[in-house]
C-alpha cells in the first residue's frame, strides 16, 4: 500500500530514482502492476526536463552533440529538478554541473560557454526598461561626470571567463560550419544585455568589467572608474562609456542631487 | 464555494477553432494576420518579468481572442497549493484578460520539486475532497471560474472506487468549476485502461464543457502485448479522435476546440489546417448543439 502520511512521495522519488521500484498501488488495466507503465512517467519526466534544458543551452548542444549532452541533461535534470512550474528558470544550476561532471573533463571551456547561455537566457526573460537618450550626456557638465550614478538595464548581465567562451559560443549558436579558436591564455569577459526586444552579447575591454560590476553595485563613475584602472593600466573611461551606452545598457544617471532622467516601464 | 464571474467565452468563440501559440508562428501571426478563432498559451511560459514573449503575446491579444492554460498549479498534489504560483496567475490574468482559464486534473509537484508531468491521482471520496478544496480555493484567488481539463492515463490506482467520468463530474457539481474535454486525452486513456471511449463522452457532463481540446499521440504497446498510447502533441490528430470529436459536437454543439500541438511544431499552415477541420466538424455536426449553445 502506499505510505498513509502522502501518498505521492513514493511516486515523485520512483520517477526521479530508476533503481527504486514503482510505487504499489499502479496497476494496468487487468488490475495487475505494470511497470512498464509506470516507466511512461518516468520518461516523461525525464525526457521533458532533459528537452527544457537543450532549449536553455543550444550551443552546449551543438559543442558535445545531441547524445552527450541528453545524457548529461538527463542525469543533472534527475538529480536537480525544477524547484518550481516555471521552467523558464530552470538550468541555473546546470553550468556548475557541467563544471565538475567528469566526463565533460576534456572540453574545459564547455561551463563557461554555458554560463554565457544562462546569462543570454536571463536576459531574455528580464524585466523591461526604456534605454535613456545617448543626448542625455550632452547635458551634463565635465566636472559632474566623476560623482555620476548609472542605473543599468535590469537584463544586463557579466560573464568572466578564462577561455574564450562569448567566441566559442557565437561560433555555435548559428549553422555555419565550426572554426578553430585558440584557447591559450584567452580570457573573456562579456557584456550581456537585452536593451529592447533582441538580447546583445559583447566582448568587454580591460577594465570594463570591474567598471560595470562597480556601477552594478551603485558606485560612482569616479569609483568605478578607479576600479577598472587597477584593474586594468589602459582602461578608457570615454571609451567605456560610450559603449556601455550604444549598448542599451543605462536607463537612468543620477547626478549627486536629483535624478536626470528616470525612465521606467514594466 | 465562493464564485465570482464566471468565465464564459464569447459567443464569437463558440463554433471557433484554435490553436495553441508557439513562439515559431509569431511573426506570421503579426505579419499575415490569419483568421484563426482564439489562442491558447501555457500559463507558464509567460511567467517572466519581461522579454519578447510578453511583447508578442501582448500585440497577439490585441487582435485574437486568448485561452489560458495552466499547466503547473498541481491541484491533484496532496500538498497544499501553492500561493506564489496561484498569484502569478491572477496577474497573467489580470495583465491579458483571457476569455478562459483552465488547468488538469493531475499533480506534478511534490516535495518542491516540479516534476514536469501531469500525474495520476486515485479517485476515492479523500481525493475528490481534497481535489474539490483545491479547486474552490483556485476559483476564489483568482476571482473566476477555471476549466478542469479530464487527464490521459498510463496507469489505474488499485485503490480508486470511483469512475473517472463520475468523479469530474462530482467535482464540477461541487465546486461550480467548467469542465475542458480534451477528447484525445479520452480516447489515451480510453484505450490504455480499456474504456469505451464513446460512452465516456455520452456520461460526460457536457453541459459544463466551455472548451475542447483535441492532439496527436503515439501508439505503442506495453511489455504484455496491450495498446499504450501516449499523449505526445506532436503529429496531427487521429481519425478516430476526429471521429469522437465529431461525436461530442453533434451530442453538444459546437464549442471553442483547441488544437494542441507542442513539439516538433509544425509550419503555420498545417496547424491552422487542422483547426480548418474542427470548424469544418463544428459545422456540420454541431446544428443540434446550436439550440444549446443559444439557450
Amino acid at each position: 500500500m502506499p505510505r498513509r502520511d502522502d501518498p505521492q512521495r513514493d511516486f515523485a522519488e520512483a520517477l526521479l530514482d530508476p533503481s527504486l521500484p514503482p510505487p504499489e498501488g499502479l496497476t494496468g488495466p487487468d488490475g495487475e502492476p505494470s511497470a512498464d507503465r509506470f516507466a511512461v512517467y518516468r520518461n516523461n519526466v525525464a525526457v521533458g526536463l532533459t528537452d527544457a534544458l537543450a532549449d536553455a543551452f543550444p550551443a552546449v548542444r551543438r559543442i558535445v552533440g545531441e547524445e552527450f549532452f541528453r545524457a548529461m541533461a538527463r542525469i543533472h535534470a534527475l538529480a536537480e529538478p525544477p524547484a518550481s512550474p516555471i521552467l523558464l528558470d530552470y538550468g541555473a544550476k546546470f553550468p556548475d554541473f557541467i563544471a565538475g561532471f567528469p566526463p565533460a573533463a576534456g572540453l574545459p571551456y564547455l561551463a563557461a560557454v554555458a554560463r554565457i547561455e544562462r546569462a543570454w537566457r536571463e536576459a531574455y526573460y528580464a524585466a523591461e526598461a526604456e534605454p535613456i537618450d545617448p543626448g542625455a550626456f550632452a547635458g551634463l557638465d565635465a566636472d559632474e561626470l566623476p560623482s555620476l550614478r548609472l542605473t543599468l538595464h535590469p537584463s544586463l548581465r557579466l560573464v568572466r571567463s578564462s577561455f574564450p567562451a562569448l567566441t566559442i559560443w557565437d561560433l555555435n549558436i548559428g549553422d555555419e560550419p565550426p572554426a578553430t579558436v585558440d584557447l591559450t591564455g584567452r580570457c573573456e569577459d562579456a557584456l550581456i544585455v537585452r536593451p529592447r526586444a533582441e538580447v546583445e552579447a559583447r566582448r568587454l575591454p580591460g577594465g570594463g568589467f570591474e567598471f560595470i560590476a562597480a556601477l552594478c553595485c551603485g558606485e560612482t563613475v569616479l569609483t568605478a572608474a578607479n576600479d577598472a584602472l587597477e584593474a586594468s593600466a589602459d582602461f578608457d573611461i570615454a571609451g567605456n562609456l560610450v559603449g556601455l551606452f550604444e549598448a542599451g545598457a543605462i536607463v537612468a544617471m543620477v547626478r549627486e542631487r536629483a535624478p536626470v532622467v528616470s525612465e521606467t516601464r514594466s | 464555494m465562493a464564485l465570482v464571474g464566471f468565465s464564459q467565452a464569447p459567443r464569437a468563440m463558440l463554433q471557433r477553432a484554435g490553436v495553441g501559440l508557439k513562439a515559431e508562428h509569431y511573426r506570421t501571426i503579426l505579419e499575415e494576420r490569419p483568421d484563426i478563432g482564439f489562442f491558447e498559451v501555457h500559463a507558464e511560459n509567460y511567467m517572466c518579468a519581461g522579454g519578447p514573449p510578453h511583447r508578442y503575446l501582448s500585440a497577439i491579444r490585441e487582435r485574437y481572442p486568448l485561452s489560458l492554460h495552466g499547466v503547473g498549479l498541481s491541484i491533484g498534489g496532496t500538498a497544499p497549493l501553492d500561493r506564489d504560483h496561484l498569484a502569478r496567475l491572477k496577474a497573467l490574468i489580470e495583465r491579458y484578460e483571457p476569455e478562459l482559464f483552465s488547468e488538469h486534473l493531475a499533480w506534478s509537484t511534490h516535495g518542491g520539486a516540479f516534476l514536469n508531468d501531469l500525474l495520476p491521482i486515485p479517485y476515492t471520496a479523500k481525493t475528490l475532497a481534497h481535489v474539490s478544496a483545491h479547486i474552490d480555493q483556485v476559483q476564489e484567488a483568482l476571482g473566476r471560474q477555471m476549466l478542469l481539463e479530464n487527464p490521459s492515463t498510463y496507469v489505474a490506482y488499485s485503490e480508486s472506487d470511483y469512475d473517472e467520468v463520475d468523479f469530474i463530474t462530482e467535482i464540477a457539481r461541487r465546486t461550480g468549476c467548467g469542465l475542458l474535454l480534451d477528447v484525445n486525452n479520452v480516447y489515451v486513456a480510453s484505450t490504455n485502461q480499456q474504456w469505451d471511449p464513446i460512452a465516456y463522452i455520452d456520461a460526460f457532463p457536457l453541459s459544463r464543457v466551455k472548451e475542447i481540446h483535441l492532439a496527436g499521440h503515439a501508439r505503442r504497446t506495453d511489455d504484455k502485448g496491450r495498446p499504450l498510447l501516449i499523449d505526445a502533441h506532436d503529429r496531427p490528430v487521429e481519425d478516430i479522435v476526429w471521429h469522437l470529436y465529431a461525436h461530442a459536437v453533434a451530442l453538444n454543439g459546437p464549442l471553442p476546440t483547441l488544437i494542441e500541438w507542442d513539439a516538433d511544431v509544425p509550419a503555420w499552415p498545417v496547424l491552422v489546417a487542422e483547426a480548418a477541420h474542427a470548424e469544418e466538424i463544428m459545422a456540420s455536426r454541431g446544428r443540434k448543439g446550436a439550440r444549446h449553445a443559444a439557450a
